[in-house]
Protein backbone atom coordinates (compact mmCIF):
# COMPACT_ATOMS: atom_id res chain seq x y z
CA UNK A 1 0.00 0.00 0.00
CA UNK A 2 1.25 3.49 -0.81
CA UNK A 3 1.30 6.38 1.66
CA UNK A 4 1.81 9.99 0.63
CA UNK A 5 4.94 11.57 2.10
CA UNK A 6 6.65 14.88 1.29
CA UNK A 7 5.68 16.72 -1.91
CA UNK A 8 3.22 14.01 -2.91
CA UNK A 9 5.96 11.34 -3.00
CA UNK A 10 4.52 7.84 -2.68
CA UNK A 11 6.08 5.42 -0.22
CA UNK A 12 5.18 1.76 -0.31
CA UNK A 13 4.66 0.07 3.04
CA UNK A 14 3.41 -3.40 3.85
CA UNK A 15 -0.33 -3.75 4.25
CA UNK A 16 -1.39 -3.63 7.87
CA UNK A 17 -1.38 -6.80 9.90
CA UNK A 18 -1.38 -6.11 13.61
CA UNK A 19 0.39 -9.36 14.45
CA UNK A 20 3.14 -8.55 11.95
CA UNK A 21 3.36 -4.91 13.06
CA UNK A 22 3.75 -5.98 16.68
CA UNK A 23 6.15 -8.86 16.04
CA UNK A 24 8.79 -7.11 18.12
CA UNK A 25 6.32 -6.77 20.99
CA UNK A 26 5.82 -10.53 20.86
CA UNK A 27 9.60 -11.01 21.05
CA UNK A 28 9.73 -8.75 24.10
CA UNK A 29 6.88 -10.64 25.76
CA UNK A 30 8.54 -13.99 25.11
CA UNK A 31 11.93 -12.84 26.37
CA UNK A 32 10.43 -11.50 29.60
CA UNK A 33 8.13 -14.46 30.24
CA UNK A 34 4.98 -12.34 30.13
CA UNK A 35 2.78 -15.34 29.43
CA UNK A 36 3.45 -16.43 33.03
CA UNK A 37 2.32 -13.08 34.41
CA UNK A 38 -1.27 -11.89 34.42
CA UNK A 39 -1.21 -8.65 32.47
CA UNK A 40 -4.23 -6.37 32.45
CA UNK A 41 -4.43 -3.42 30.11
CA UNK A 42 -6.87 -1.00 31.75
CA UNK A 43 -7.07 1.38 28.78
CA UNK A 44 -7.22 0.04 25.23
CA UNK A 45 -9.41 1.23 22.41
CA UNK A 46 -11.44 0.14 19.48
CA UNK A 47 -12.94 2.22 16.69
CA UNK A 48 -16.63 1.97 17.45
CA UNK A 49 -17.21 4.85 15.05
CA UNK A 50 -16.56 2.36 12.24
CA UNK A 51 -19.48 0.25 13.47
CA UNK A 52 -22.31 2.75 13.73
CA UNK A 53 -24.43 0.37 11.64
CA UNK A 54 -24.19 -2.13 14.46
CA UNK A 55 -24.88 -0.01 17.50
CA UNK A 56 -27.06 2.93 16.46
CA UNK A 57 -30.07 0.60 16.15
CA UNK A 58 -29.86 0.21 19.95
CA UNK A 59 -30.89 3.85 20.42
CA UNK A 60 -34.22 4.02 22.27
CA UNK A 61 -35.78 7.18 20.89
CA UNK A 62 -37.40 6.64 17.50
CA UNK A 63 -36.91 10.19 16.31
CA UNK A 64 -33.26 10.52 17.31
CA UNK A 65 -32.44 7.08 15.93
CA UNK A 66 -34.07 7.95 12.60
CA UNK A 67 -32.13 11.20 12.56
CA UNK A 68 -28.73 9.51 12.67
CA UNK A 69 -29.40 6.36 10.70
CA UNK A 70 -31.49 7.28 7.68
CA UNK A 71 -29.95 8.97 4.69
CA UNK A 72 -26.38 8.24 5.71
CA UNK A 73 -24.81 5.73 3.44
CA UNK A 74 -21.21 5.62 4.60
CA UNK A 75 -20.13 3.19 7.29
CA UNK A 76 -18.41 5.81 9.39
CA UNK A 77 -21.28 8.35 9.30
CA UNK A 78 -19.52 11.62 10.04
CA UNK A 79 -21.33 14.21 12.10
CA UNK A 80 -22.81 11.97 14.78
CA UNK A 81 -20.15 12.61 17.42
CA UNK A 82 -18.06 15.82 17.40
CA UNK A 83 -14.53 15.35 16.09
CA UNK A 84 -11.94 17.74 17.54
CA UNK A 85 -9.23 19.07 15.27
CA UNK A 86 -5.97 17.16 15.50
CA UNK A 87 -3.34 14.99 13.84
CA UNK A 88 -3.00 11.87 15.95
CA UNK A 89 -1.47 9.97 13.01
CA UNK A 90 1.30 12.57 12.45
CA UNK A 91 0.62 12.85 8.75
CA UNK A 92 0.70 9.08 8.27
CA UNK A 93 3.97 8.58 10.17
CA UNK A 94 2.06 6.29 12.53
CA UNK A 95 1.03 4.00 9.72
CA UNK A 96 -1.70 1.99 11.43
CA UNK A 97 -4.01 5.01 11.23
CA UNK A 98 -4.17 5.48 7.45
CA UNK A 99 -3.83 1.74 6.83
CA UNK A 100 -6.38 0.54 9.35
CA UNK A 101 -9.03 -0.30 6.77
CA UNK A 102 -6.53 -2.47 4.86
CA UNK A 103 -6.19 -5.02 7.65
CA UNK A 104 -7.92 -8.30 6.84
CA UNK A 105 -10.03 -10.15 9.39
CA UNK A 106 -12.01 -13.37 9.16
CA UNK A 107 -15.72 -13.56 8.54
CA UNK A 108 -17.86 -14.85 11.36
CA UNK A 109 -16.24 -13.07 14.31
CA UNK A 110 -16.46 -9.39 15.16
CA UNK A 111 -13.59 -7.46 13.58
CA UNK A 112 -12.86 -5.51 16.76
CA UNK A 113 -12.58 -8.71 18.76
CA UNK A 114 -10.13 -10.19 16.27
CA UNK A 115 -8.03 -7.04 16.15
CA UNK A 116 -8.09 -6.76 19.93
CA UNK A 117 -6.89 -10.31 20.40
CA UNK A 118 -4.09 -9.75 17.88
CA UNK A 119 -2.54 -6.89 19.78
CA UNK A 120 -3.20 -8.47 23.17
CA UNK A 121 -1.53 -11.72 22.13
CA UNK A 122 1.42 -9.84 20.69
CA UNK A 123 2.01 -7.84 23.86
CA UNK A 124 1.25 -10.65 26.29
CA UNK A 125 -1.89 -8.90 27.57
CA UNK A 126 -4.48 -11.22 29.09
CA UNK A 127 -7.36 -8.79 29.64
CA UNK A 128 -8.16 -5.42 28.12
CA UNK A 129 -10.51 -2.78 29.39
CA UNK A 130 -12.06 -1.70 26.13
CA UNK A 131 -12.88 1.94 25.52
CA UNK A 132 -14.22 3.67 22.43
CA UNK A 133 -12.37 6.21 20.32
CA UNK A 134 -14.87 8.61 18.73
CA UNK A 135 -17.20 8.39 21.69
CA UNK A 136 -14.47 9.86 23.88
CA UNK A 137 -15.72 13.17 22.46
CA UNK A 138 -19.34 12.56 23.41
CA UNK A 139 -19.05 15.26 26.06
CA UNK A 140 -18.73 17.86 23.31
CA UNK A 141 -22.09 16.95 21.80
CA UNK A 142 -24.37 19.97 21.93
CA UNK A 143 -27.47 17.85 22.61
CA UNK A 144 -27.73 16.25 26.04
CA UNK A 145 -30.45 13.86 24.85
CA UNK A 146 -28.23 12.67 22.01
CA UNK A 147 -25.35 12.03 24.43
CA UNK A 148 -27.70 9.94 26.55
CA UNK A 149 -28.99 7.99 23.56
CA UNK A 150 -25.56 7.31 22.04
CA UNK A 151 -24.13 6.15 25.39
CA UNK A 152 -27.10 3.88 25.87
CA UNK A 153 -26.76 2.37 22.41
CA UNK A 154 -22.99 1.91 22.72
CA UNK A 155 -23.28 0.36 26.17
CA UNK A 156 -25.92 -2.11 24.96
CA UNK A 157 -23.88 -3.06 21.88
CA UNK A 158 -20.71 -3.48 23.90
CA UNK A 159 -22.31 -5.59 26.64
CA UNK A 160 -24.63 -7.62 24.40
CA UNK A 161 -22.59 -8.11 21.22
CA UNK A 162 -18.91 -7.26 21.51
CA UNK A 163 -17.73 -8.44 24.93
CA UNK A 164 -19.68 -11.72 24.91
CA UNK A 165 -17.79 -12.66 21.74
CA UNK A 166 -14.36 -11.91 23.18
CA UNK A 167 -13.78 -15.14 25.07
CA UNK A 168 -13.92 -13.30 28.39
CA UNK A 169 -10.80 -11.24 27.64
CA UNK A 170 -12.49 -7.84 27.31
CA UNK A 171 -14.12 -5.91 30.08
CA UNK A 172 -15.14 -2.27 30.15
CA UNK A 173 -15.93 0.79 32.17
CA UNK A 174 -18.97 1.90 30.23
CA UNK A 175 -19.65 5.38 28.85
CA UNK A 176 -21.57 7.49 31.32
CA UNK A 177 -23.79 10.28 29.92
CA UNK A 178 -22.51 12.78 32.43
CA UNK A 179 -24.50 15.69 31.03
CA UNK A 180 -27.68 14.15 32.46
CA UNK A 181 -27.26 12.83 36.02
CA UNK A 182 -30.66 11.10 36.02
CA UNK A 183 -29.86 9.30 32.80
CA UNK A 184 -26.41 8.44 34.12
CA UNK A 185 -28.01 6.85 37.17
CA UNK A 186 -30.40 4.84 34.99
CA UNK A 187 -27.48 3.50 32.96
CA UNK A 188 -25.59 2.52 36.12
CA UNK A 189 -28.71 0.72 37.35
CA UNK A 190 -29.29 -0.95 33.98
CA UNK A 191 -25.79 -1.94 32.95
CA UNK A 192 -23.87 -1.96 36.22
CA UNK A 193 -24.63 -5.57 37.00
CA UNK A 194 -23.88 -6.96 33.56
CA UNK A 195 -21.07 -9.35 32.86
CA UNK A 196 -17.71 -7.82 31.89
CA UNK A 197 -18.68 -4.42 33.39
CA UNK A 198 -16.18 -3.12 35.93
CA UNK A 199 -17.65 0.32 36.30
CA UNK A 200 -18.23 3.50 34.34
CA UNK A 201 -16.09 6.03 32.53
CA UNK A 202 -16.60 9.76 32.25
CA UNK A 203 -15.08 11.44 29.24
CA UNK A 204 -13.57 14.58 30.65
CA UNK A 205 -13.41 16.73 27.52
CA UNK A 206 -16.55 18.69 28.28
CA UNK A 207 -17.73 22.26 28.25
CA UNK A 208 -19.29 22.04 31.69
CA UNK A 209 -18.31 19.43 34.20
CA UNK A 210 -18.46 19.84 37.94
CA UNK A 211 -17.80 16.44 39.43
CA UNK A 212 -18.71 17.84 42.84
CA UNK A 213 -22.23 18.90 41.85
CA UNK A 214 -24.90 17.56 44.19
CA UNK A 215 -26.71 16.07 41.21
CA UNK A 216 -24.01 13.41 40.83
CA UNK A 217 -23.97 12.10 44.39
CA UNK A 218 -26.70 9.56 43.68
CA UNK A 219 -24.68 8.31 40.70
CA UNK A 220 -21.55 7.84 42.78
CA UNK A 221 -23.53 6.15 45.52
CA UNK A 222 -25.09 3.74 43.03
CA UNK A 223 -21.65 2.79 41.74
CA UNK A 224 -20.18 2.42 45.22
CA UNK A 225 -23.09 0.21 46.33
CA UNK A 226 -22.49 -2.08 43.37
CA UNK A 227 -18.76 -2.38 43.88
CA UNK A 228 -18.04 -0.61 40.60
CA UNK A 229 -15.19 1.74 39.73
CA UNK A 230 -15.39 5.22 38.24
CA UNK A 231 -12.82 6.36 35.70
CA UNK A 232 -12.10 9.76 34.24
CA UNK A 233 -10.71 9.40 30.73
CA UNK A 234 -8.97 12.49 29.43
CA UNK A 235 -8.55 13.82 25.91
CA UNK A 236 -7.89 16.87 23.78
CA UNK A 237 -10.01 19.72 22.50
CA UNK A 238 -8.13 22.32 20.52
CA UNK A 239 -11.27 24.48 20.43
CA UNK A 240 -11.25 24.81 24.20
CA UNK A 241 -10.49 28.39 25.13
CA UNK A 242 -7.57 27.14 27.25
CA UNK A 243 -5.77 25.93 24.14
CA UNK A 244 -6.76 28.42 21.48
CA UNK A 245 -3.39 30.10 21.79
CA UNK A 246 -1.52 26.85 21.08
CA UNK A 247 -0.41 26.67 17.44
CA UNK A 248 0.84 23.06 17.34
CA UNK A 249 -0.94 19.80 18.08
CA UNK A 250 1.97 18.64 20.24
CA UNK A 251 1.23 21.50 22.62
CA UNK A 252 -2.50 20.81 22.81
CA UNK A 253 -1.90 17.09 23.26
CA UNK A 254 0.78 17.48 25.92
CA UNK A 255 -1.32 19.89 27.95
CA UNK A 256 -4.87 18.79 27.17
CA UNK A 257 -4.64 15.22 28.38
CA UNK A 258 -3.33 16.39 31.73
CA UNK A 259 -5.40 19.54 32.08
CA UNK A 260 -8.85 17.96 32.16
CA UNK A 261 -7.84 15.42 34.76
CA UNK A 262 -6.09 18.08 36.83
CA UNK A 263 -9.31 20.11 36.98
CA UNK A 264 -11.56 17.17 37.76
CA UNK A 265 -9.20 15.62 40.27
CA UNK A 266 -8.89 18.97 42.04
CA UNK A 267 -12.65 19.34 42.36
CA UNK A 268 -13.00 15.71 43.45
CA UNK A 269 -10.42 16.06 46.19
CA UNK A 270 -11.19 19.55 47.47
CA UNK A 271 -14.90 18.80 47.75
CA UNK A 272 -14.24 15.71 49.80
CA UNK A 273 -15.84 13.21 47.42
CA UNK A 274 -13.32 10.69 48.70
CA UNK A 275 -14.69 11.18 52.24
CA UNK A 276 -18.26 10.84 51.00
CA UNK A 277 -17.67 7.64 49.00
CA UNK A 278 -14.63 5.94 50.50
CA UNK A 279 -15.52 2.62 48.91
CA UNK A 280 -15.67 3.95 45.35
CA UNK A 281 -12.46 3.21 43.41
CA UNK A 282 -11.44 6.20 41.27
CA UNK A 283 -9.13 5.85 38.25
CA UNK A 284 -7.51 8.72 36.36
CA UNK A 285 -6.85 7.66 32.80
CA UNK A 286 -4.49 8.53 29.97
CA UNK A 287 -2.87 11.57 31.43
CA UNK A 288 0.51 10.04 32.09
CA UNK A 289 1.93 10.42 35.58
CA UNK A 290 3.98 13.61 35.72
CA UNK A 291 0.93 15.73 36.56
CA UNK A 292 0.19 13.82 39.76
CA UNK A 293 3.17 14.98 41.89
CA UNK A 294 2.61 18.50 40.56
CA UNK A 295 -1.00 18.54 41.69
CA UNK A 296 -0.23 16.87 45.02
CA UNK A 297 2.28 19.56 45.85
CA UNK A 298 0.05 22.42 44.72
CA UNK A 299 -3.02 21.23 46.58
CA UNK A 300 -1.15 20.31 49.78
CA UNK A 301 0.55 23.69 49.83
CA UNK A 302 -2.71 25.61 49.49
CA UNK A 303 -4.64 23.32 51.84
CA UNK A 304 -2.20 23.95 54.68
CA UNK A 305 -3.15 27.63 54.52
CA UNK A 306 -6.79 27.45 53.45
CA UNK A 307 -8.39 24.37 55.09
CA UNK A 308 -11.57 26.38 55.63
CA UNK A 309 -12.25 26.06 51.89
CA UNK A 310 -12.02 22.28 51.99
CA UNK A 311 -13.75 21.48 55.31
CA UNK A 312 -14.66 17.89 54.46
CA UNK A 313 -11.03 16.85 54.30
CA UNK A 314 -9.57 14.88 57.19
CA UNK A 315 -6.12 14.55 55.70
CA UNK A 316 -4.02 16.25 53.06
CA UNK A 317 -5.19 16.33 49.44
CA UNK A 318 -2.22 14.20 48.43
CA UNK A 319 -3.36 11.51 50.85
CA UNK A 320 -6.68 11.31 49.05
CA UNK A 321 -4.85 11.20 45.74
CA UNK A 322 -2.82 8.26 47.03
CA UNK A 323 -6.09 6.44 47.63
CA UNK A 324 -6.90 6.69 43.93
CA UNK A 325 -5.67 4.71 40.95
CA UNK A 326 -3.80 5.92 37.88
CA UNK A 327 -3.44 4.30 34.48
CA UNK A 328 0.19 4.28 33.45
CA UNK A 329 0.19 5.46 29.86
CA UNK A 330 1.79 7.55 28.49
CA UNK A 331 4.63 7.17 30.98
CA UNK A 332 6.97 10.13 30.63
CA UNK A 333 10.20 8.11 30.60
CA UNK A 334 12.85 10.78 30.14
CA UNK A 335 14.24 11.12 33.64
CA UNK A 336 14.35 7.97 35.78
CA UNK A 337 14.99 9.93 38.98
CA UNK A 338 11.87 12.03 38.43
CA UNK A 339 9.90 8.94 37.55
CA UNK A 340 11.07 7.09 40.65
CA UNK A 341 9.94 10.06 42.76
CA UNK A 342 6.59 10.01 41.00
CA UNK A 343 6.17 6.30 41.67
CA UNK A 344 6.95 6.86 45.33
CA UNK A 345 4.53 9.78 45.61
CA UNK A 346 1.59 7.90 44.10
CA UNK A 347 2.29 4.59 45.88
CA UNK A 348 2.66 3.00 42.48
CA UNK A 349 3.09 -0.45 43.94
CA UNK A 350 -0.58 -0.49 44.93
CA UNK A 351 -2.14 2.36 42.90
CA UNK A 352 -0.70 2.21 39.40
CA UNK A 353 -2.43 0.22 36.69
CA UNK A 354 -0.68 -0.70 33.43
CA UNK A 355 -2.38 0.61 30.30
CA UNK A 356 -1.33 0.45 26.68
CA UNK A 357 -3.80 2.84 24.99
CA UNK A 358 -3.30 0.69 21.91
CA UNK A 359 -3.89 1.27 19.04
CA UNK A 360 -3.50 5.00 19.60
CA UNK A 361 -0.28 6.70 18.58
CA UNK A 362 1.49 6.93 21.95
CA UNK A 363 0.79 3.41 23.23
CA UNK A 364 3.03 1.76 25.84
CA UNK A 365 4.09 -1.88 25.88
CA UNK A 366 4.18 -3.89 29.15
CA UNK A 367 7.99 -3.78 28.91
CA UNK A 368 7.89 -0.05 29.70
CA UNK A 369 6.90 -1.04 33.24
CA UNK A 370 8.82 -4.32 33.47
CA UNK A 371 12.13 -2.77 32.46
CA UNK A 372 12.09 0.10 34.97
CA UNK A 373 15.30 -0.31 36.99
CA UNK A 374 13.95 0.91 40.31
CA UNK A 375 10.88 -1.34 40.66
CA UNK A 376 10.66 -4.35 42.95
CA UNK A 377 9.37 -7.65 41.60
CA UNK A 378 6.18 -7.18 43.59
CA UNK A 379 5.64 -3.71 42.10
CA UNK A 380 6.13 -5.00 38.56
CA UNK A 381 3.61 -7.79 39.04
CA UNK A 382 1.11 -5.52 40.78
CA UNK A 383 1.30 -2.75 38.21
CA UNK A 384 1.16 -5.01 35.17
CA UNK A 385 -1.93 -6.82 36.34
CA UNK A 386 -2.09 -7.89 39.97
CA UNK A 387 -3.73 -4.72 41.25
CA UNK A 388 -6.23 -4.70 38.37
CA UNK A 389 -6.94 -8.41 38.94
CA UNK A 390 -7.94 -7.58 42.51
CA UNK A 391 -9.91 -4.48 41.51
CA UNK A 392 -11.87 -6.16 38.70
CA UNK A 393 -11.78 -9.75 40.03
CA UNK A 394 -10.01 -11.16 36.99
CA UNK A 395 -8.98 -14.80 37.02
CA UNK A 396 -5.54 -16.08 35.99
CA UNK A 397 -5.40 -17.73 32.57
CA UNK A 398 -2.86 -20.41 33.46
CA UNK A 399 -1.28 -22.05 36.49
CA UNK A 400 1.89 -19.93 36.44
CA UNK A 401 -0.18 -16.77 36.43
CA UNK A 402 -2.17 -18.14 39.36
CA UNK A 403 1.01 -18.88 41.29
CA UNK A 404 2.31 -15.37 40.64
CA UNK A 405 -0.98 -13.80 41.73
CA UNK A 406 -0.92 -15.85 44.92
CA UNK A 407 2.71 -14.97 45.57
CA UNK A 408 1.89 -11.26 45.66
CA UNK A 409 -1.56 -11.50 47.24
CA UNK A 410 -3.49 -10.62 44.11
CA UNK A 411 -5.57 -13.73 43.55
CA UNK A 412 -9.11 -12.37 43.76
CA UNK A 413 -10.89 -14.67 41.34
CA UNK A 414 -10.22 -18.29 40.51
CA UNK B 1 32.11 -10.26 9.20
CA UNK B 2 29.53 -12.39 7.37
CA UNK B 3 27.75 -10.97 4.36
CA UNK B 4 24.00 -11.20 4.10
CA UNK B 5 22.37 -10.95 0.70
CA UNK B 6 19.91 -8.06 0.49
CA UNK B 7 18.70 -7.86 -3.11
CA UNK B 8 19.70 -7.77 -6.73
CA UNK B 9 20.61 -4.22 -7.67
CA UNK B 10 18.11 -4.03 -10.52
CA UNK B 11 15.32 -5.17 -8.18
CA UNK B 12 16.14 -2.64 -5.43
CA UNK B 13 14.91 0.71 -6.72
CA UNK B 14 15.75 4.10 -5.31
CA UNK B 15 13.33 5.02 -2.50
CA UNK B 16 12.77 1.39 -1.53
CA UNK B 17 13.82 -0.55 1.58
CA UNK B 18 14.46 -4.16 2.45
CA UNK B 19 14.44 -5.90 5.82
CA UNK B 20 16.93 -8.73 6.22
CA UNK B 21 17.10 -11.21 9.07
CA UNK B 22 20.40 -12.33 10.55
CA UNK B 23 19.70 -14.77 13.37
CA UNK B 24 17.61 -12.82 15.90
CA UNK B 25 18.77 -9.57 14.42
CA UNK B 26 16.88 -7.50 11.85
CA UNK B 27 18.45 -4.93 9.59
CA UNK B 28 16.68 -2.33 7.49
CA UNK B 29 18.44 -1.41 4.25
CA UNK B 30 17.41 1.74 2.42
CA UNK B 31 18.32 2.91 -1.07
CA UNK B 32 18.15 6.68 -1.07
CA UNK B 33 19.44 8.96 -3.81
CA UNK B 34 21.74 6.25 -5.13
CA UNK B 35 23.34 5.37 -1.79
CA UNK B 36 22.61 2.50 0.56
CA UNK B 37 22.08 2.86 4.31
CA UNK B 38 21.55 0.02 6.75
CA UNK B 39 20.42 0.20 10.39
CA UNK B 40 19.15 -1.97 13.19
CA UNK B 41 15.41 -2.45 12.82
CA UNK B 42 14.81 -2.07 16.56
CA UNK B 43 13.62 1.40 17.53
CA UNK B 44 15.47 3.03 20.43
CA UNK B 45 12.16 4.11 21.94
CA UNK B 46 10.17 0.93 22.61
CA UNK B 47 11.73 -1.53 20.19
CA UNK B 48 9.40 -1.04 17.24
CA UNK B 49 10.33 -1.89 13.65
CA UNK B 50 12.22 1.35 13.13
CA UNK B 51 12.97 0.83 9.44
CA UNK B 52 9.55 -0.38 8.28
CA UNK B 53 7.57 2.84 8.26
CA UNK B 54 7.27 5.99 6.21
CA UNK B 55 10.25 7.82 4.77
CA UNK B 56 9.63 11.55 4.80
CA UNK B 57 11.71 14.68 4.47
CA UNK B 58 12.69 16.59 7.59
CA UNK B 59 10.27 19.35 8.53
CA UNK B 60 11.94 22.73 8.91
CA UNK B 61 10.70 26.05 10.21
CA UNK B 62 12.34 28.86 8.32
CA UNK B 63 12.97 32.24 9.88
CA UNK B 64 13.45 35.64 8.32
CA UNK B 65 16.44 37.77 9.39
CA UNK B 66 14.19 39.55 11.89
CA UNK B 67 13.43 36.12 13.47
CA UNK B 68 9.79 36.07 12.38
CA UNK B 69 8.61 32.69 11.16
CA UNK B 70 8.02 31.97 7.49
CA UNK B 71 6.23 28.74 8.36
CA UNK B 72 6.92 25.06 7.83
CA UNK B 73 8.71 23.46 4.88
CA UNK B 74 9.93 20.03 3.85
CA UNK B 75 13.74 19.97 3.74
CA UNK B 76 15.37 19.81 0.33
CA UNK B 77 18.29 17.75 1.62
CA UNK B 78 17.52 15.78 4.77
CA UNK B 79 15.48 12.60 4.58
CA UNK B 80 14.10 10.77 7.60
CA UNK B 81 12.70 7.33 8.20
CA UNK B 82 10.03 6.87 10.82
CA UNK B 83 9.26 4.04 13.20
CA UNK B 84 5.62 3.17 12.52
CA UNK B 85 4.82 2.35 16.15
CA UNK B 86 5.07 5.86 17.62
CA UNK B 87 6.54 8.07 14.92
CA UNK B 88 10.12 8.35 16.20
CA UNK B 89 12.16 9.85 13.36
CA UNK B 90 15.70 8.97 12.32
CA UNK B 91 18.14 10.69 9.97
CA UNK B 92 18.54 8.54 6.86
CA UNK B 93 22.25 9.33 6.46
CA UNK B 94 23.35 8.90 10.09
CA UNK B 95 20.71 6.84 11.91
CA UNK B 96 20.52 9.54 14.56
CA UNK B 97 17.25 10.06 16.42
CA UNK B 98 16.36 13.54 15.20
CA UNK B 99 14.81 14.61 18.51
CA UNK B 100 18.02 13.69 20.36
CA UNK B 101 21.01 13.19 18.09
CA UNK B 102 23.06 11.64 20.88
CA UNK B 103 20.98 8.52 20.29
CA UNK B 104 21.79 6.48 17.19
CA UNK B 105 20.61 3.25 15.66
CA UNK B 106 23.38 0.72 15.06
CA UNK B 107 24.67 1.21 11.54
CA UNK B 108 25.74 -1.59 9.20
CA UNK B 109 27.97 -1.48 6.14
CA UNK B 110 26.43 -2.18 2.76
CA UNK B 111 28.54 -3.50 -0.12
CA UNK B 112 27.81 -4.00 -3.79
CA UNK B 113 29.20 -7.07 -5.53
CA UNK B 114 28.48 -6.95 -9.21
CA UNK B 115 24.75 -6.56 -9.51
CA UNK B 116 24.04 -7.74 -5.97
CA UNK B 117 23.71 -5.85 -2.67
CA UNK B 118 24.95 -7.27 0.62
CA UNK B 119 24.98 -6.07 4.21
CA UNK B 120 27.83 -6.91 6.59
CA UNK B 121 26.25 -8.19 9.78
Amino acid sequence: MDLIADRGRRVTVEELNTTRLLAHARKQAHKRGFDDILIVDVDAHHYENEHYDEFLPFMENDVLRQLVTVGRSTRQRPGIVPIPTGYQDMGGRVTRYPMRSSEKTDQGQLRDVQLGHRWMDAMGVDYSCLFPTGMLNIGLHPQTEMEVELCWAYNRWLTEKVMPEAGGRFFSLLCLPFADPDAALRQVETFGGRKHVGGFMITTVRANIGVHDNAYMKVYRAMEERGLAIAFHSGVNWSDIAFKNCNRFISVHALGFTWYNIVNCTNWVINGIGERFPGLPVIWMESGLAWVPFLMQRLDHEYMLRPSEAPLLKKKPSDYMRDMYYSSQPMEIQDYDAMETTFRMINAETQLLYSSDYPHWDFDLPSTVWDLPFLSERAKHNILGGTAARLFKLAPRNEKQKANLEKFGNLAAA
Amino acid sequence: MPEKFVARLDEFKDGERRIVFVGDNEIGVFRHQGAFYAYSNFCLHQGGPACEGLTIAKVEERLRPDKTSMGLYFSESEMHFVCPWHGMEYDMKTGECVADRRKKLKKFQVVQKGDEVYVLA
